[in-house]
């Protein structure tokens, strides 16, 4: 909870992680995609206030200790959502997987929701350890990476009709939350890696599903945009939007908010830290302080303590079924339509 | 003219086809070494190393492709460093071979189309911004839609969007329209608003991330950080 200016935020974070990304852990022959892959990482965090930059040790690494107090303890989150990757290719035992992030969820209980996560290209196997995961985690969600690497192949996509049955268990097992994240390499390669028009055709597909676009589709949020005014059921997960330009490049990010707001809408907009890259503590507060910084944003929606509330904690407790203490709640559920109209215009562009 | 100066302007004229700037600005060419006998050795850096093959061979094809056009010149070897592909874009680039031989098996087919969806986005947000200052210089939106190619300022934003035309095959002569849909037909008076609208966004999204591949690279690299360009 973060209180500021008499006003009571309910803080859940969509996105954290609990990795190792240690040298102990990078499977051998593969160091350099391991250690370029936490150093990438590592860069963004870069992109926070100075004084909440780790040394790269701490960054492989992080302990529960540190975890609680930065994300509990100074960090205001109520609940966590652990987004699980696993990157078995590069890191012996996973990156951060649910196994590792349930244990932690465990000694925390009611604050932290571990997320699952598949691959369609398991088959079978896949769909079998889905369903194992969901009953010993009680899954309400997963993430999805597109671009995990397996067996000589760079990535896949949510259209891919291996994909199908999956979907199709997440729906019948109450797996609702569906958190995709695009990343640079897919097959095939002469492919955008980054479009988002898979999203477009399953969030049709499947109607009962909650699809939320990681870092808003980065760097792709145009796509984005235009395919979540279509989509009832598309959302947009506010993770390096926030710890990637708040600071950093302002502007941008007063920009990238505003084209948000009017094309999404504050109904449909997550916040989420990607702890361990960057502190939820600034981010919370930041976002609390925020506002447009002068006229010349005069005709993007307004950002009200009401939008504050929501895509800090209430959109997500809507999502995964939080009960939400009563003093945090909004008086009613008055929403924002996000601007149909506007996009219809865009889909001869391409 | 040194012939590095010669080199370094060619090299200008190699565009980030995701960013649609040219890589001398994003400070994505880490070195460039002219012998006495002409040779050309040229190296290309990336904000990370992870960021996407098809566009990062792009960029280095082209980078050879400008270099060899200037007369004189000798050999060139350009080489991307510090990449997860940089051996397989090295190895087809230095022997000129397309981007489907650099991943024999990963690819379905050459890059022309990627280019084209990029060119098509970078053509949307340079009008936006042409078009934008028309209006907040009192143009009505059946005026701004009225003007031809001839009617456009001699400026870097105007000048790139009637090469992205030509990369497009849309006519681009003085009588064509001045600001055009990706198809080619000028965009209505009474769409105008909306377009922007769209346009804008796209504008924003190149914008933003030229801003993080900055970031990243001046991290990478130790250089400084440029400041936030944002209209």
């Amino acid at each position: 909870m973060y209180e500021h200016d008499g006003e009571q935020y309910f803080v859940m974070d969509s996105h954290i992680h609990f990795w190792d990304a240690s040298p102990e852990n990078w499977v051998k022959g593969q160091e350099n995609y391991a250690k370029g892959w936490i150093e990438c990482f590592h860069a963004y965090q870069s992109l926070a206030p100075p004084e909440t930059h780790w040394p790269i040790e701490k960054f492989q690494k992080y302990s529960e200790e540190d975890f609680v107090k930065d994300v509990f303890e100074e960090g205001h989150v109520d609940i966590g959502v652990f987004q699980s990757t696993y990157l078995k290719e590069w890191y012996s035992d996973g990156f951060n997987t649910a196994e590792v992030n349930a244990r932690l969820a465990d000694k925390h209980p009611g604050k932290l929701i571990t997320n699952g996560r598949w691959d369609p290209r398991e088959g079978e196997a896949g769909i079998k350890q889905l369903e194992e995961d969901a009953e010993r985690y009680g899954l309400k969600g997963v993430k999805l990476y597109t671009a995990e690497w397996r067996d000589g192949s760079r990535g896949w996509k949510l259209t891919d009709p291996e994909a199908v049955p999956f979907l199709e268990r997440c729906q019948a097992l109450g797996i609702t939350n569906v958190h995709v994240h695009k990343g640079p390499t897919i097959w095939p390669l002469d492919k955008d890696a980054f479009d988002v028009s898979d999203v477009d055709h399953v969030a049709t597909d499947f109607p009962e599903l909650n699809f939320i676009v990681e870092h808003v589709g980065l760097p792709r949020i145009e796509d984005f945009c235009f395919m979540a005014t279509q989509e009832p059921n598309v959302y947009a997960g506010l993770s390096v939007v926030l710890g990637g330009l708040m600071h950093s490049r302002p502007r941008f990010f007063a920009k990238v908010m505003g084209e948000l707001l009017f094309w999404v809408g504050e109904d449909k907009m997550l916040f989420g830290s990607d702890y361990g890259i960057w502190e939820p503590k600034w981010q919370v507060e930041g976002l609390v302080e925020w506002n447009y910084p002068d006229e010349t944003f005069s005709d993007f929606p307004a950002f009200t303590t009401e939008s504050k509330k929501k895509i800090l904690g209430l959109n997500a407790a809507r999502l995964y079924g939080v009960d939400v203490p009563q003093e945090y709640r909004l008086p009613d559920e008055a929403g924002t339509p996000a601007a149909r109209e506007d996009a219809e215009l865009v889909e001869g562009r391409t | 003219m040194t012939d590095r100066e010669r080199v370094l302007d060619a090299l200008g004229t190699v565009y980030d086809p995701e960013l649609d700037e040219p890589i001398t600005s994003l400070e994505f060419v880490s070195s460039c070494d002219v012998t006495a006998g002409g040779d050309v050795s040229v190296r290309l850096r990336l904000p990370t190393p992870q960021c996407a093959p098809n566009f990062a061979y792009l960029m280095v094809a082209d980078a050879r492709t400008a270099v060899r056009r200037l007369p004189g010149v000798g050999g060139v070897t350009v080489v991307l460093e510090d990449h997860y592909t940089g051996d397989e874009i090295n190895a087809a680039v230095g022997r000129g071979e397309g981007f489907s031989e650099a991943f024999p098996g990963e690819t379905e087919g050459e890059l022309d189309t990627l280019r084209s969806l990029f060119h098509r986005k970078a053509l949307v947000a340079r009008q936006s911004g042409l078009c934008e200052a028309l209006l907040a210089a009192g143009a009505t939106p059946e005026e701004v839609t009225a003007r031809r190619v001839a009617d456009l300022p001699d400026e870097p934003d105007a000048r790139r969007c009637l090469e992205l035309r030509e990369h497009l095959g849309i006519p681009h002569h003085d009588g064509a329209p001045a600001f055009v849909l990706p198809d080619g037909e000028p965009i209505a008076a009474a769409d105008l608003r909306r377009w922007l609208r769209m346009a804008r966004l796209v504008r924003t999204s190149l914008e933003v991330n030229g801003g993080i591949c900055r970031s990243l690279l001046a991290v990478r690299y130790g250089i400084p950080d440029p400041e936030e360009v944002a209209a």
